[in-house]
C-alpha cells in the first residue's frame, strides 16, 4: 500500500507538512495526492476513533452471519444493497467459507437487535439462515489497542 | 567501612557518568515524554521469540559451544557475506559473545598491552574509554565535528597518532550522532591505518540501520580484513536487545585469543537467544527492511522538525538517533535537558555524556512511534518558544 494512504489510515491528524517531511516529497505534491485519493473515493472521509468501552450508552453491536440464496444475474450483490440500505447496519461483507455474508449491527439494546433480525433482516427474500453474535468486549479495534495499560514503556532510559 | 583500599584503583578511577544522575531522574519521573532510549520500540519479531520458545520448549538448555553454535557461526558468516562481502571461516574466524558489549570487551582485552594508545572517535558510544582503562592501556580521545557531520577525518587520525598507537575503535553508524562512514571516508582512514600500522575494532552493531545507502565495513577495503575485527550483533537490526547476543568476527589468531578469554570469563552465550539468532539470520531480513522503512519516516519528521525549530540538526544517515545544535539557545546541553525536563516532561540526552565535544548539542532517539515523536516535538517547540 502506498505510505501516504497507509500514515493516514493510522493517524488523520498529520499535518501536510509532517506527512511532506516524513515522505520526503513537496508539500503541494502530497496535497494533490490526497486530494486525488479524496476525489477517487479512496479516502471516504476522516472521523473520531471512539473507545466504546468507555462510553456508557453506546449500545450493542452485533456480528451476523447470513446464508442466502444468490440471484440469477446479479449473485450477492443484489441481496447486499438491499440489507446495506438499512440503518441499523454499519458493514457488510462477502464472505468465503461456511456463510456467504457477514453484517455488523449496532442497536440500542439487546431488544433492538433481536427484533431487527427477526423482523427485518429474516423477512427478507432470499434469507436462509442468520446466526447472531453479540460483542461482549473491545480490546482493539482497527489496530488500536483499547486498554490503557498495553501501550506502556517499559525501556529505560540508557545509552 | 572504607573499601577504597579492597577495590581496584582502576575502576575507582574511571569517572562515574554523569549522566547516570540526570538518568535517575527521569526514571523516577512520572508522564515524562522520553526521547532517550536507546533501543528499538520493535519487540523482537514474533517467529524470532518463538524459535527462542521452542528450543525451550524441546529441552535445549545446556551451556553451547564456547564459539557459540557451529550453526549460528555459519548463518552469521553468510550474513556478513550476503550484506557486506565479508568472508569469515565459521570455524576459526567467529565468536558469539553477549551483545556487541562483550566482544567489544574482550576484543580490547585482547589487544591492548598496558601503555599501549587506544584512538576513540567522539561524540561516541560510551564504553570505550572506561574499557580502555581497564585494561592499563591509554584511551586517546579525538573529536569529529559537525561541520564534517561527524565523519572521522584521515587528518584528524593521522594528528592523535603516536609511536604508542595500537588500536582504533570506529564507530559507524554512530551512537549518538547518526553519523555514517561512506566509501570514500574509510578508505581515507584505512590508508593512515595500514601507513601506521594500526588495528582496527569495528563497532558496527547498527549497521542495518542506514537510510539512503548501504552500509560499507571497514573491513571490506583492500588489505583491511587482515587488520580488522568486526563488532555487530542482534540487539539493533532484530530488536533482541534483552537477549544480549552478538559476535565478534577477524583475524583468527585475534579470535582464538578472545575465544580462550570468552571461555573463563563467560563460557558461553545465552543459548536460547543463540537458536532464536539463527531464525532472525535465515528469515528475518523483510523483518528489517521494515522496520528500517518505519525509522526512515520517524528520521525524516524528527530532522525536518528540529530544522524548522532553529535547533540545526546535520543529516543523520543511521542509527535511530539525531544529534541536534542547542547552541542557538544560548544554554549548555545538562542546562538544556534538565529545563526541558522540567518544564515539558520532556527527556534527551546532554550530547557531553558521550565525550566533551557533545557539548552543545542533545541525543534525540527517534525509536518511538510517529504520535509518540508528534507530542514531544510540539511540547519541545513550546519550550523554544517561552525560553
Amino acid at each position: 500500500m502506498d505510505k501516504l494512504l497507509k500514515l493516514l489510515s493510522r493517524n488523520s491528524e498529520y499535518s501536510v507538512s509532517e506527512l511532506a517531511l516524513m515522505l520526503g516529497e513537496p508539500e503541494d505534491y502530497v496535497r494533490a495526492r490526497i486530494k486525488k485519493y479524496e476525489d477517487d473515493g479512496i479516502i471516504k472521509g476522516y472521523r473520531a476513533l471512539v473507545n466504546y468501552e468507555k462510553v456508557q450508552d453506546a449500545g450493542v453491536t452485533a456480528y451476523i452471519e447470513l446464508k442466502v440464496t444468490p440471484q440469477k444475474k446479479s449473485g450477492f450483490d443484489e441481496i447486499a444493497k438491499r440489507i446495506m440500505a438499512f440503518d441499523e447496519v454499519e458493514s457488510v461483507y462477502l464472505m468465503a467459507g461456511a456463510y456467504d455474508l457477514s453484517i455488523i449491527v449496532k442497536g440500542e439494546t439487546i431488544q433492538e437487535v433481536s427484533a431487527f433480525v427477526s423482523r427485518k433482516l429474516s423477512a427478507l427474500d432470499g434469507i436462509l439462515s442468520t446466526a447472531t453474535h453479540f460483542i461482549l468486549k473491545r480490546y482493539k479495534d482497527d489496530g488500536v489497542v483499547l486498554e490503557d495499560e498495553d501501550i506502556s514503556d517499559e525501556r529505560c532510559m540508557n545509552y | 567501612m572504607d573499601y577504597t583500599r579492597f577495590l581496584n584503583n582502576t575502576i575507582s578511577s574511571v569517572k562515574p557518568s554523569g549522566i547516570r544522575k540526570f538518568f535517575d531522574i527521569v526514571n523516577e519521573m512520572d508522564d515524562v515524554i522520553s526521547l532517550s532510549v536507546g533501543e528499538p520500540d520493535f519487540r523482537t519479531p514474533w517467529h524470532v521469540r518463538q524459535a527462542g520458545i521452542e528450543s525451550l520448549k524441546s529441552g535445549k538448555t545446556w551451556y553451547t559451544p564456547n564459539r557459540g553454535y557451529k550453526t549460528l557461526r555459519t548463518e552469521i558468516a553468510d550474513f556478513l557475506k550476503r550484506k557486506y562481502t565479508l568472508t569469515y571461516n565459521p570455524d576459526t574466524q567467529i565468536l558469539v559473545t553477549v551483545g556487541g558489549s562483550e566482544a567489544l570487551d574482550v576484543a580490547i582485552r585482547c589487544l591492548a598491552n598496558p601503555d599501549d594508545e587506544v584512538l576513540i572517535h567522539q561524540p561516541s558510544f560510551v564504553c570505550y574509554e572506561p574499557l580502555t582503562a581497564m585494561t592499563g592501556a591509554k584511551p586517546v580521545v579525538i573529536n569529529t565535528k559537525a561541520e564534517n557531520s561527524f565523519r572521522l577525518k584521515p587528518y584528524e587520525l593521522e594528528a592523535a597518532i603516536t609511536p604508542k598507537s595500537k588500536v582504533l575503535i570506529l564507530s559507524y553508524p554512530n551512537n549518538p550522532t547518526g553519523a555514517i562512514m561512506e566509501k570514500e571516508d574509510l578508505e581515507a582512514i584505512a590508508e593512515v591505518v595500514k601507513k601506521h600500522d594500526l588495528f582496527v575494532i569495528s563497532d558496527e552493531i547498527y549497521s542495518e540501520l542506514t537510510y539512503g545507502q548501504n552500509h560499507v565495513s571497514i573491513a571490506s577495503l583492500e588489505g583491511m580484513s587482515e587488520r580488522t575485527l568486526v563488532i555487530n550483533g542482534f540487539s539493533k537490526a532484530y530488536a533482541m536487545t534483552g537477549w544480549r547476543l552478538g559476535y565478534a568476527a577477524g583475524p583468527a589468531p585475534v579470535l582464538e585469543q578472545m575465544t580462550k578469554l570468552h571461555q573463563y570469563c563467560i563460557m558461553s552465550a545465552p543459548t536460547t537467544a543463540q537458536w532464536a539468532a539463527i531464525e532472525a539470520l535465515r528469515n528475518g531480513d523483510s523483518d528489517i527492511d521494515e522496520m528500517r522503512s518505519d525509522y526512515e519516516m520517524r528520521r525524516r519528521l524528527v530532522v525536518g522538525r528540529f530544522n524548522e525549530m532553529g535547533l540545526t540538526c546535520f543529516e543523520p544517515k543511521g542509527a535511530f538517533y539525531c544529534f541536534p545544535s542547542i547552541k542557538s539557545t544560548g544554554l549548555s546541553s545538562e542546562e538544556f535537558c534538565t529545563r526541558l525536563l522540567n518544564a515539558k516532561g520532556v527527556a534527551v540526552v546532554p550530547g557531553d555524556a558521550f565525550g566533551e565535544c557533545g557539548e552543545g548539542h542533545v541525543r534525540v532517539s527517534y525509536s518511538y512511534s510517529l504520535n509518540h515523536l508528534k507530542e514531544a516535538l510540539k511540547r519541545i517547540e513550546e519550550f523554544l518558544k517561552e525560553l
